[in-house]
């Protein structure tokens, strides 16, 4: 068993490499520094010097993978991938293009993302679990055909409307909650309530008919038979037998989102003017602030690569077939 | 007489409004005896059983004229009545242990929820409780056994499990829905033993639903036939297999292999057309953070047998021993890890690439499952001839056309079948086609894997016919594999015996059936249950 | 004529689909499924939908240089036919139907004298002379007119078809599914027909910010939801399958390092992927501008390049269902059957194992369509999606965002791209749920 987590956990290292890589191109061989610098700069009349001192600035003026006029050791460490890609390996993350220390700001930013974000996964479980039990147990009724065609439309929303409509229904028109905003320490919930509301609310069409298909999937088994058999009534089979069961693929599927938590929701966030990593992201993709992109794209495949490593974990801590095997 | 304990009368179950699975059909079961219900699949036997305790799915309707338990209409008893009677009244053991036991909850644990559900007893006595019957479903230690999940127990264990979940509501009745198909016949003849002596310790009685017409004449008291929805005879075991009425369950009785007909064979010796020596076929067991090999499975460990041309090795075992495995990597669909194989002189085991792709004409094979081994997007006449197209790209349209009509008579099928789909056929008909596939390249040798396990024992019959029929037209060897003894008798010259991946013993059919030598045969032998009848 | 590079897409997607039919005719498994498509109501009413929607995506597909060769505008067939709307624009905001711009401004009249009022639209209902008391009789009358035009022209269709049909296919039309197919399309055809009509005096959905036509807006935005659903399916297709099918079938060493890739690439939370590449887009595009020299082929190559970059981010799900599906089948009796009889691998892939997972590409096909459409606008928002200048619901509804705060409330423009996504989206969902109850071997057959 250890063994077994121990691999997947070393498997990490080559799949980061991996993402590494595909940023570096991304970032410096598609486009060069150069490019970026003048895009930065505006596109016309930018002299040479400009570029030079722009580059420069944020340590851009390396060569790329191998610097020739460097000594010894440094033909390795004095180049753009060994400055800027092998430092995110250590969560190194540097200065963004605009010269703030992003590592600082990750810091200071993802409590504001997991303020959201947290209670948005916890109510969205319990709401979609519930309505997904509700239409598992009162199947072939006109009730769960409602509850699909229901879900269907739910679902068919964008959920740019959700936000749109919830800022102009609560927020304006009622006053319940101010539209947007955000605050430190307890009084930030007043701000909370009402992305957290739409964020479960948006998630409910999908969330409840991929768990009422697990439900039903379960439900359509022989064990529940046999607790039928056995002479325990509807509900009982559904909450001993097939909630148990079900819960495994939800657990697990919920296990590998809760790292990436920590990045926010890009659109949630900058709709509603919460200072996490979510809105982080957006201004920096709006300023073209490549430096930081590049950290978070960093940053989110650690964080999902440890949502993988957190499922193998959990499947064999909730599943008495893996556990035992 | 006494008063029945269960009445069932011109009971109906349809589904979807339009297909009628259970058609009027009434029967009653008197308190104490073992009343079996039998019929080939399909023939509504499971739907009877699950209707009475109303837990059909839900795009079934039932209607009847009474249902009544102890004189106690249970026609007219709401559901949440209904879930008293279940588990406590009636209990249920269903086919397959393995997926009718919730697989993360402990066996303890799934025993304790039916007592809990109908007794009011406290937490000790629960657990006294579920320690008596596991011991009386004769689990050993089962102390440690209770928190252990079902995965973790063997086949035969799980369905005694499965037995004590039936019998901790103490039931009147236990509705025992084909318990032992999916065991091995040593197994089988446990559980069957233990269902029998649990009847006579506690005096309830046995609703036993079953194919197997042997199995229910060593157990039943009285008997009922049901087809296509229909219960056609019913009587008293003796008198039942004895002088059965109606034509349907005459042609059942005919259709059952019998263990005597092996001494019919004549024996001739013939040339060896395949040459098994000390061929073994292991997987490794790979363990640690890297992968190392730490050991091999034996699947397949150290076999040598001949097949002469032109006659039948039967190769028998219990699930697990390596036969199917021993059956694929003869014709390379699993490799094999040591050993020789020669076919005509021809040594596979030295082959590769394109010149083992042309030998493969030599052997061929026929698989378990007629539902599964034939690609449900192709018209039959290209499964036909795919091996036609394949090893002889030679041959013309309309000569290949002309070889697949004869193929198709060959195996007694209707010339326009080859226009059709798979799923237009029944399962022996589909055993039919993948024999004419098999056929199509002119093979010396066919392993048959299991070919009639899938099968109802009439239709079983036709298939061990037909292949007897090719045999002698076309002098083509079979490697039978299969772990039903019986059938053995009916189609084998030879036979070996396969225990945990080694051939335990072998010979003639006749000797080895009559007169074997080794305890696991005699052992296997002894749990075939025989067809008893009075003369 | 000019063929944009997705138009050039578009029209291949559309020669695949007819082949495609052509090929399923012959199918005997795949005509059972259809059938019981055929038969459902919500199904084939959704398909109309869908088709009412490609018809015009299909419309707008087709360009052509606008005034011979001296200007250098692009414009498709759509365009043409909408002119009026394309070049009757206001000044700014106006309502639905309004006659009069949406805020006041100092006009001077013909004494000379100023007043403060709302200006009267330079198009939009001009041919009143009393719009208080006209208007709503006009707008009534004219929208009688034009749906009476468009419901003659469908019982004029029913009619005809009913003539023509033979006695054992008119018992087809009367199934339930081919009454509802009848009412929907008569409804859209007429509806479409009156709201075509009235365009051509009011504008119907109002005018944004810079006084275009909001109904021309949301009808130019079908095409690149449409695109944008299809094109990147077409281009994730044939690596998901060729990717997943191999590493199932091999196994070994090719299974290791494709699975490796999609875990990779899997691993980069998708939006940032996105965002990364259209940056990097962006940077190239504006170094190269001497390649892109009209605005049109430059919005349709970042719309392309949008497609591209979405189906790399996303073939990697349907990549792994294949693969999952295609170890299950290897081990199939039939695919041995076929390697005991001596068939190539190469033959067993196209003949055993390709035809029998394509039920799960067609109902992921169907599913992404309309997440990837929702996408779209979540994008554009972001501004990592289509171009500012490309029609799209995406950048309708991040314009109109910001006259959310504005008293009274510019609603028409989000209300516009609220509807036709919804119908676009509900219809394709819709239809999802069908195919997916057809196709699904688990789920059919329970008819």
């Amino acid at each position: 068993m250890i063994h077994y987590i121990i691999r997947r956990f070393l498997y990490a290292f080559p799949l980061l490499m991996g993402v590494n890589i595909l940023t570096f191109v991304l970032f410096f061989i598609i486009n060069s520094p150069d490019d970026m610098a003048r895009m930065q700069l505006g596109q016309k009349h930018v002299t040479e010097q400009a570029v030079e001192n722009w580059k420069q600035q944020r340590g851009y003026d390396l060569p790329l993978l191998w610097n020739a006029d460097a000594p010894q050791q440094e033909k390795i460490t004095q180049t753009i991938f060994y400055q800027k890609s092998v430092g995110l390996f250590l969560f190194r993350f540097g200065v963004s293009d605009s010269g703030r220390n992003i590592g600082a700001d990750i810091q200071e930013r993802m409590w504001p993302s997991l303020a959201v974000a947290v209670p948005t996964l916890i109510v969205g479980l319990l709401v979609n679990i519930c309505f997904a039990l509700m239409m598992v147990l009162f199947r072939n009724s006109y009730l769960e055909h409602t509850g699909i065609v229901l879900c269907v439309i739910l679902m068919s929303v964008s959920s740019l409307f959700y936000i749109i409509g919830g800022q102009f229904f609560i927020a304006k028109l009622l006053r319940l909650v101010p539209i947007s905003g955000y605050d430190d320490g307890i009084s930030a919930i007043k701000f909370l309530i009402l992305p957290v509301l739409i964020g479960v609310f948006s998630g409910i069409g999908s969330g409840v008919r991929w768990y009422r298909t697990l439900f039903l999937e379960e439900v359509e088994k022989d064990y529940v038979r046999t607790a039928r058999a056995k002479g325990l009534s509807e509900t009982q089979t559904l909450f001993r037998h097939v909630l148990r069961n079900a819960m495994i693929p939800i657990l697990t599927g919920v296990v590998v989102v809760l790292p990436l938590l920590f990045m926010g929701s890009l659109i949630m966030e900058s709709f509603f003017s919460i200072p996490g990593l979510g809105s982080y992201t957006i201004d920096a993709i709006n300023s073209q602030d490549f430096a930081i992109v590049r950290a978070m794209v960093f940053l989110g495949s650690v964080l999902y690569v440890i949502g993988l490593l957190l499922t193998d974990i959990s499947y064999t801590l909730v599943d008495p077939r893996v556990r035992l095997s | 007489m006494t008063n029945p304990l269960l009445a069932v009368e011109r009971l109906s179950v349809t589904f979807n409004h339009r297909h009628t699975v259970v058609d009027e059909v009434s029967f009653v079961i008197y308190p104490g005896e073992t009343f079996a219900l039998v019929g080939e699949s399909g023939s509504g036997k499971s739907i009877t059983a699950l209707s009475v305790l109303r837990l059909l799915p839900n795009n079934a309707r039932l209607s009847a004229d009474n249902i009544s338990l102890n004189g106690d209409n249970l026609l007219s008893r709401s559901e949440s009545d209904l879930c008293r009677i279940r588990g406590s009244r009636i209990g249920l053991v269903f086919q397959d242990p393995m997926s009718s036991l919730n697989p993360v909850m402990t066996i303890g644990s799934q025993i304790e929820e039916v007592i809990n559900v109908h007794f009011q007893l406290p937490k000790q006595a629960v657990k006294q409780r579920v320690l008596e019957l596991l011991r009386q479903v004769e689990i050993p230690e089962p102390q440690l056994r209770m928190k252990d999940y079902p995965h973790q127990l063997s086949g035969g264990q799980r369905q005694r499990v499965m037995i004590a979940i039936a019998l901790a509501g103490r039931p009147d009745l236990l509705i025992a829905d084909e318990p032992t198909t999916s065991l091995d016949v040593t197994i089988q003849a446990q559980i069957l033993a233990l269902l029998k002596t649990i009847q006579q310790q506690t005096g309830m009685a046995l609703w036993l639903i079953s194919h197997d017409l042997a199995l229910v004449s060593t157990m039943a008291d009285r008997v009922a036939v049901m087809q296509q929805g229909k219960i056609v005879e019913t009587g008293k075991t003796a008198d039942f297999f004895s002088n059965p009425q109606h034509p349907y369950t005459r042609k059942l009785l005919q259709a059952l292999p019998s263990m005597d007909s092996c001494l019919a064979h004549a024996v001739e010796e013939k040339p060896p057309l395949l040459c098994v020596r000390d061929f073994s076929c292991h997987y490794p067991i790979r363990k640690g953070i890297f992968k190392r090999i730490v050991g091999y499975v034996r699947a397949v460990d150290g076999v040598s047998f001949d097949i002469q041309q032109g006659k039948t090795l039967a190769l028998v075992g219990e699930s697990g021993c390596g036969k199917t495995t021993l059956g694929k990597s003869l014709l390379n669909l699993i490799p094999a890890s040591g050993g020789q194989v020669k076919i005509n002189g021809v040594d596979l085991s030295q082959l590769s690439g394109e010149p083992l792709r042309q030998q493969r004409a030599n052997i061929q094979i026929v698989f378990q499952d007629p539902f599964s081994s034939m690609n449900p997007r192709m018209l039959v006449g290209d499964i036909i001839a795919e091996g036609l197209s394949a090893l002889h790209p030679g041959i013309g349209l309309d000569e290949r056309k002309a070889r697949v009509r004869q193929l198709l008579q060959q195996v007694d099928l209707p010339e326009d079948s080859a226009q059709r789909y798979p799923h237009e056929f029944s399962g022996g008909q589909r055993q039919r086609i993948c024999i004419a596939r098999a056929l199509a390249v002119e093979p010396k040798l066919i392993v048959c894997d299991e070919p009639t396990s899938a099968l109802d024992v009439s239709v079983q019959a036709q298939i061990i016919q037909l292949l007897k029929t090719l045999q002698q037209e076309k002098g083509v060897s079979y490697l039978f594999i299969t772990h039903d003894l019986a059938v053995v008798a009916e189609i084998a010259d030879d036979v070996a015996v396969m225990y945990q991946g080694k051939i335990i013993e072998q010979g003639r059919v006749e000797q080895v059936l009559t007169r074997p030598e080794q305890a696991y045969t005699k052992k296997l032998l002894a749990a075939v249950p025989v067809l008893k009848s009075d003369n | 004529m000019v063929i944009l590079w997705t138009d050039a897409l578009i029209f291949i997607l559309m020669a695949i689909i007819v082949g495609l039919a052509f090929y399923m005719r012959s199918q005997e498994h795949i005509k059972r499924p259809l059938k019981q498509i055929g038969r459902s109501r919500i199904g084939m009413v959704s398909l109309v939908v869908l088709v009412f929607f490609v018809l015009i995506g299909l419309l707008d597909s087709v360009h052509f240089k606008a005034g011979g060769n001296k200007t250098n505008e692009i414009v498709s067939l759509l365009d043409y036919w909408a002119t009026p709307l394309r070049e009757r624009g206001e000044k700014t905001y106006s309502a639905p139907f309004a006659v009069t711009l949406y805020s006041k401004e100092m006009m001077t009249l013909a004494d000379g004298s100023t007043h403060w009022d709302y200006p009267r639209l330079e198009f939009g209902g001009s041919h009143l002379d009393d719009p208080e008391n006209q208007r709503l009789d006009d707008i009534l009358q004219k929208g009688l007119y034009g749906f009476a035009q468009g419901a003659g022209l469908v019982a004029f269709f029913m009619f005809l078809s009913w003539g023509m049909l033979a006695e054992q296919h008119k018992r087809l039309i009367r199934s339930p599914a081919a009454t509802a197919v009848w009412a929907v399309a008569f409804v859209i055809v007429s509806v479409s027909y009156a709201l075509v009509y009235l365009s051509g005096y009011y504008h119907v959905l109002g005018t944004d910010k810079v006084g275009e036509d909001v109904f021309y807006q949301a009808v130019k935005s079908i095409r690149t939801g449409l695109v944008i659903g299809t094109l990147t399916t077409l281009i994730m297709l044939p690596m998901a399958v060729v990717f997943g099918i191999l590493a199932g079938f091999f196994r070994g060493w090719v299974d290791d390092v494709i699975q490796y890739v999609y875990t990779t690439l899997n691993s980069i939370p998708g939006v940032l992927l996105i965002a990364a590449s259209i940056l990097m887009v962006q940077v190239y595009m504006a170094n190269h501008e001497e390649n892109f020299t009209s605005v049109v082929v430059r919005a349709d190559m970042r719309l392309l390049f949008l497609c591209l970059i979405l189906g790399v981010t996303s073939w990697t799900g349907l990549c792994r269902l294949l693969r999952a599906e295609t170890l299950k089948l290897r081990e199939m009796e039939y695919v041995q059957a076929a390697r005991a009889l001596g068939v190539k691998q190469g033959t067993i892939l196209l003949r055993h194992i390709l035809p029998n997972v394509m039920h799960i590409v067609l109902i992921s096909v169907v599913l992404d369509f309309s997440s990837l459409v929702l996408a779209e606008a979540v994008l554009s928002y972001i501004n990592i999606g289509v171009d500012p200048t490309t029609y799209s619901w995406g950048n309708m509804i991040n314009g109109a965002r910001l006259e959310m705060a504005r008293e009274p409330i510019v609603w028409w423009s989000l209300t516009a791209a609220f509807v036709f996504m919804f119908a676009l989206v509900l219809a394709a969902n819709l239809f999802a749920d069908v195919v997916q109850a057809a196709f699904d071997p688990r789920r059919a057959g329970n008819d």
